[in-house]
This record gives C-alpha cells, structure tokens and sequence, in this order.
C-alpha cells in the first residue's frame, strides 16, 4: 500500500459526485460499510498518471460540514479524525460549475480544515449551455488551489483530473477564507491548546458537533462542554454568522470571475415538465399508473427468472442426491445449504428489477416530485412521500423494498417504513391464502358477479395496507426522532437516465444482498433443516426399523412407506416437540401442534407452510398438488374433539397469523443489514408477533 | 409579510428569519437574505411549496416558509 492516495470525494447532493466517482474507477469500486451509520461506504482505485494507486471514497452528499441528518456526519468525522482508516491525503470539492455559489460553501468550510483539496468543476456542459462563463484561472489563482472543469457526464477532462490529483501537494496550499477566529474569540484557542487540535477551523467545529462525534472521548466531550460555557457560545448564532461571512467572501470570489448572460434554458424546461407532473390531475394519475407499472413488473416479469432459478436448485438437489452418498452430509448440502442459497438467490430478479426503477426514479429527478406530491399524506402518519414506493413495492417483497428505503434522508421517517412495510401482503403470502380460502370459503358469487374468494383474497390485502398504516400511525409517537425534522429539499432539474448507471445499481444492490443478507439467510435455514430433520436420539431409529419391518414393506409400496415415514419423522424431530410445546399457546387462536410445526418451519419463508402442510398430511408432489394438500387438510380432525382442524374460524385466524407475523427470515436479515444491528429486528419480530397473535385470537373468538 | 403567504408566481426578497436554526439549513441551501424568490407552485394538496432561489428549485413546508419574512 506503499505510495497509495487516499482521495475523498466531497459535494453538495446532486453535483455529480457518484458519476466522478465511477469515472474515476470504473467497475473496480467496492461497497463497504462505515460504523454507526447506514449510508454505504463506496470505494474504489484508480491508477494516476504517474504511475501510482489512488483510493477513491465517495463520501455522502451535504450542504455543509454541518449535519443535517445522522448520516451526513459522517463527512465530517472523516475529514476531522486523522486516526480514521478513511481519512484523506487530498479531498476533491465536486462543484456544479453551472451553480458555483452554493457548491463553493462547502468548500471554504473544507478548505479551512487545512487538508490539501482540489476543485473539480462539474457539470461544464451546462455551464457552457447556460451561458455562464468562468475564469477559472483567476479563481483559482484567488482559491489558491488547482480546478479543473470537467463534465463527469460525458467523460470529458476526467484524465485532466487524474493528473491533477496526481500533482495535488501534499501540503494545504489554499488561501484562508474567512477569519475563523473572530467567530468564538478564545473559545477556538483554548480548544485547540487542550484537545491538540492545530486547525483553528476544525477546533470550531468541533465545539459545534462534539455531541455527535464518534472518536472523541466523553471526557474531551464533556471538557468542550465546560469550555463552552465559559465563554457563553450559542453554537446556531455562531453557525449563522459563520455562514453569512462565508457567502460574503464568495460573493466576493464571484464578482470578477463568473458571469452568466441568460438565465438557464433547462430549469424552464423543468419548469413545464413540473406543471404536468406536479399536477392535482395528471400529476397523481401519472403517479400511479407508475406505481402499478412497477408493481406489475416485480410480480410478473420476475417470475420466470424466479422459477428459474428454484428449477436450477431443484436440479442441484437431484443431482447431489444421485451423485453423492446418500448420508447426513448430504442432506445437509441440499435440504440445509442448497436450499439456504436458492432461498437466497430467488430474490434477485425482484431486486434487480425494484433498483432499476428506483435508480431511474432517482436519476431523472422524479423521486423528488414523489416526495413533494406525497408528503403532506404520508407525513400525516408518520411516513415520508418516498415512503410509497417501497411500500408498494412491499406487495410483491418487502425484501428489496426494505432494501430501497436507503434514499429517505430522515432517520425517523426510514425507521417508520422499514418497521411497516413487512405488514403490506407480499406474494409469499399469496399460496398460503389460496389454500386456506379455498378450503373455508365457497366458490360462489353473490350480487351475481362477486367471487365469494376473490372478496376474501382482497380482503386481505385491504387489511394488511390498513395496519401497516396503523401501525406507522403509531410509531410516529412512539419513536423519538433523532434529528429535527427538516423537509427542504433540492428539487433537481429533470435529467434523462443514464442506463449504465441502472445496470450498476442493479448489480451493486444484488451483491450487497447476496453477500450480507445471504450468510444469515443460509445460516437460518441450516438452523431450521436441524430443527425439521433431528430429533431425540433413539426414536427416529426406531422409526427407521418400524418401516422397514416386514408388516409394512408387504403391506405398502415403497412410495407410500417413505410418505409416512417422512411425515412421522417431523412429527418426532425437533420442529415437531417445539411445535407440540407452543400448543398451549397457540390453541387459543385455533390451532394443534401440527400447525406449530408449520409456523416454526415457514419461518424460512411463508410459502414454506404449503410444503409442511403436504408432509405432515403426508401428500405425494402429484399435478394437482395444492388441492390435494387441501383434501388432506379438510379432512383433517382433532383426535380429541373429533371435529375439523381447520374451521372457518381457524383458517381465517391462520391467515390474519400470516399476514401480521414476522415470518420471513429474509425480511429479517434485511432489515439487520439495513439498520446494521439486531435491535430492529428484533423489535420488528417482537412488534409483529404480537400484533398477529392478538389479531388471530380476535378473529378467532369471533368467528367460533 | 412570510413567504408562506406568497401565491405561486409571486415573488419577493428574503429579509430575515424568525427561526435561528432552521436559518442555518436555509442559508446553506441559498435562501440568503437579499436573494430574490419565486414562488413556483404549491403541491397538489396546497403543501409543500416549491420555490426558485439562487438558481435552485427548493421544496419546503408551509410552516418552514412562514419562518421566511421578506422585505415590505
Ligand atoms: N449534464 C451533466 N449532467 C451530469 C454531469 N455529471 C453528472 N450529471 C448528472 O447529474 C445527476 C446527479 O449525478 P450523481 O452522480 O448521482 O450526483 P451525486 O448526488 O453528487 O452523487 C445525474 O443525473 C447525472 O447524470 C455532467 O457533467 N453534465
Ligand atoms: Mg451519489
């Protein structure tokens, strides 16, 4: 690593920071993390002119080092803490040059924490369009620092910019900006004397956001606390001043070296685009069409590449079992480990396709008409206008809907749509309604056109929408926001989509997926096959012999002798004694220990419950499957009672129990990925269960 | 007068703000006192607001704008 650069990218939002950060290393970029916060940490190489390596960090887009939201901080931290993996040798400023004004704030605030920075002018193109000219020699003569003007768009003068990143001095050649000092006269030097601080600038700042800095010690906290009293400094007005100073100094900047003849043509077009698309009329119904387009597309062109890929793992299951041993290992590879990847591996295609929408969403700019058309609803009950697109989305999977609240800003507002978007009816939720309706409610119409099913299928999708609402309804008292709830934002001029930045989306949500939520995914269903295959030593042996006695190898075929045997080996496993101790709890809401087994096993997935269904009542996987499971299942008695298991009063509790509980374990390794930690989920868990078994119980009293 | 109380295609000065952190977010966005605004449209439900300031288009809550008071 000898010889490397460290290069952080720095922008306000929208500037182009992304496209120069892929411009800069193509696809050889990788997505990390950073402690604490959920935005992703980008980096990537790049090879300098001279020879040498550069690491590139995209850094999350701001205003100003100081922090809007929890992640925003994160900049700051960086640039501040020398001890940081993450900290530059040299920060490139990506500036929009057709907006220099508000992009050069930014960057006096950077220039004056003293570390080594270059300009890089993006968006020329625009620039040139809007007739504004720049000097940039003067500026940079002013500046005291190399800018090179750029459209990272087109790809063009980005060689210019390797070079001067390769040139870029080691030392911080920039001018001062404003004078620091005048803004908290001895609070700055004292700071500086007592924390080692040497920038005049970063010792400010750190009395502004000690609160929130994760490498400061709470004793250095507490010692800026104390300094702080002591000369009374009230961090908002010091901010307000600071920044009317700075705006000073680049008007100043500005007078000689920018001049702009004509306002600019492509806000105006943006301008018409809006009074469409921001419409009461049109602007809603062009909303969603789209919404249905997008769900329409997850559901049904995901389809074909999802039964794909199960059909491969099928494939790989067979094979293992022909080819392999036949033995514990064995089944391990394909009921605990195979069957874990393509749990994984299913849900690409929906991935794939949701972040190909999202980044379209995002890249035109219509994802902040969303949140402008939608806000004032969706603030209401304590969701974000982005909110709706995940939750939409939550119809088909919440997996990767989850996966796209990333793009809301606000802590609260994601933490709100994470926590209820596993409430809305995703299509795992689809078989296990089909079977228990069909075995409870009449395939007959009233009114002469409403299917009696059909009504109760909508039903249930009707119910799920409402709690999710319900529940973030109640979660916005709940929950204690952690910033104060900004909603300014930039509306960005509209922008065609660029498609190899889709494509890359795509690809890069995909891998997080399969690398981060996969090993908790496979490492869930290894647990659960364990729980379904292993029972107390002695009785599955015995089992073994009793159906390779004589009585039943005469009496049955083969065929049949392995369905009981299955099904009586998940009675006796692990799976089937927990599921006969959760019988007094869930008998209550309807239910015998055969169902618990269920509930236990489909937490891999809920479709699962169809699977355990047919082995319990040990079907054979004929053409008419699902009907056969039902036959089985209406037949089924309780050997006590003498009556039915599944009722209309249990079915509908059932399914009211699959559509609030949490039982889905990708949803969960999601959602610890997203949050990165396991109190969200765990939360979640708890939250939905409980809702769920309320629910079922109510429906169940009722009904009976 | 606020800017909460302009009506799409008015326009005004900002003179100050009557909320000293929400100020701060403001200022850092462009909206300086001195810049001149247009009010673009209103959000199909009369809120949010969108505005043209220093070369950008912002989108802010009624209850934000009405921190804005503009000159006259
Ligand atoms: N016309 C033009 N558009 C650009 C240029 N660089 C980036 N963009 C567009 O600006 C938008 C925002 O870019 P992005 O890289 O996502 O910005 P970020 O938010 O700073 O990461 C995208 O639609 C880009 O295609 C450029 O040089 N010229
Ligand atoms: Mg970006």
């Amino acid at each position: 690593m000898n010889g490397d650069l460290k290069v952080a990218l720095v922008g306000n939002p929208n500037t182009g920071k992304s496209t120069v950060f892929n411009a800069l290393t193509g696809l050889n970029q990788k997505v990390g993390n950073f402690p604490g916060i959920t935005v992703d940490k980008k980096t990537g190489g790049c090879k300098l002119p001279d020879g040498r390596h550069a690491t590139i960090i995209d850094l999350p887009g701001t205003y100003s080092l100081y922090p809007k939201s929890k992640d925003e901080i994160i900049v700051f931290e960086v640039l501040a803490d020398r001890s940081s993996p993450e900290h530059p040798d040299l920060v490139v400023i990506v500036s929009d040059a057709s907006n220099l004004k508000r992009n050069l704030l930014l960057y006096t605030q950077v220039a004056d924490m003293k570390i080594p920075v270059i300009i890089a002018l993006n968006m020329m193109d625009l620039a040139r369009k809007s007739g504004i000219e720049i000097d940039v020699e003067k500026l940079s003569g002013k500046l005291g620092v190399q800018i090179v003007p750029i459209s990272a768009r087109q790809g063009e003068n980005i060689s210019r910019l390797k070079e001067a990143i390769s040139y870029a001095s080691v030392i911080p050649l920039q001018n001062d900006t404003i004078e620091v000092e005048a803004l908290a006269p001895g609070l700055i030097d004292k700071i500086k004397n007592e924390l080692q601080v040497d920038k005049p600038y970063t010792a400010l700042q750190l009395a502004h956001q000690h609160e929130n800095l994760h490498f400061l010690t709470p004793q250095q906290s507490d010692r800026i606390e104390e300094i702080e009293q002591e000369f009374s400094f009230h961090s908002q007005k010091a901010q307000a001043s600071e920044t009317i100073a700075r705006y000073n100094y680049i008007n100043e900047l500005l007078s000689d070296t920018v001049s702009s003849k004509q306002v600019r043509e492509e806000e105006t077009v943006s301008n018409k685009i809006d009074k469409i698309i921001t419409h009461k009329i049109w602007g809603f119904s062009i909303f969603f069409v789209l919404l249905f387009l997008i769900f329409q597309s997850i559901f049904a062109w995901s389809e074909y590449p999802m039964s794909l890929i199960e059909g491969v793992f099928v494939w790989l299951t067979e094979t293992a079992h022909n080819v392999l041993p036949a033995g514990v290992l064995t089944d391990l590879l394909t009921d605990g480990i195979l069957a874990g990847l393509s749990g994984v591996l299913v849900f690409i295609p929906q991935i794939a396709i949701l972040f190909a929408f999202i980044s379209i969403l995002e890249d035109t700019g219509y994802m902040a008409r969303i949140t402008f058309m939608m806000d004032k609803i969706m603030s209401r009950v304590g969701l974000s206008g982005k909110s709706v697109v995940p939750m939409i989305g939550g119809l088909a999977c919440a997996v990767p809907s989850i996966m796209s609240t990333r793009n809301i800003e606000n802590w609260k507002d994601r933490m709100i749509t994470i926590m209820v978007t596993p409430l809305v009816s995703c299509s795992a939720r689809l078989p296990i309604y089909t079977v228990l309706i069909s075995l409870v409610v009449p395939d007959k119409k009233i009114a002469g056109f409403l299917n009696l099913q059909g009504l109760a299928l909508m039903g249930m999708y009707v119910i799920s929408i409402v709690a999710a609402v319900l529940v973030a309804w109640v979660m916005k008292y709940i929950l204690r926001a952690r910033e104060k709830g900004y909603f300014i934002m930039e509306l960005p001029v509209y922008r065609l989509p660029r498609w190899d930045n889709v494509l890359l989306t795509m690809y890069e949500k995909v891998k997080t997926f399969v690398v981060e939520a996969g090993k908790v995914i496979i490492a869930i269903s290894v647990i659960l096959w364990v729980l379904a295959t292993y029972g107390p030593p002695g009785k599955h042996a015995e089992i073994e012999k009793k159906y390779e006695s004589p009585a039943y190898t005469a009496k049955f075929n083969p065929e049949e002798i392995e369905l009981h045997r299955s099904s009586e080996m998940l009675e006796t496993s692990y799976a089937g004694i927990i599921g006969r101790a959760i019988e007094p709890v869930i008998k209550p809401l309807g239910y015998d220990w055969k169902i618990g087994i269920a509930l236990i096993t489909s937490f891999a997935a809920r479709e699962v419950f169809v699977g355990t269904m047919a082995t319990i009542y040990s079907v054979s996987d004929d053409e008419a499957h699902i009907s056969s499971v039902t036959d089985k299942m209406r037949e089924a008695r309780n050997p006590e009672t003498g009556l039915p298991v599944f009722t209309l009063a249990s079915s509908f509790s059932l399914m009211i129990f699959y559509a609030f509980a949490m039982q889905c374990m990708s949803t969960l390794a999601v959602v610890y990925r997203e949050t990165k930690s396991w109190k969200w989920p765990m939360i979640q868990f708890v939250y939905m269960t409980a809702l769920a078994y309320i629910a079922s119980l109510i429906v169940y009293v009722i009904l009976k | 007068m606020k800017l909460s109380q302009l009506r799409p295609g008015q326009t005004g000065i900002i003179k100050e703000f009557t909320d000293l952190e929400m100020s701060v977010k403001l200022m850092e966005m462009g909206c300086l006192p001195g810049e001149p605004i247009v009010v673009e449209r209103l959000a199909p439900l009369g809120d949010p607001m969108a505005i043209t300031v220093s070369g950008y288009q912002l989108s802010l809550r009624m209850q934000e704008a009405s921190t804005i008071i503009l000159q006259r």
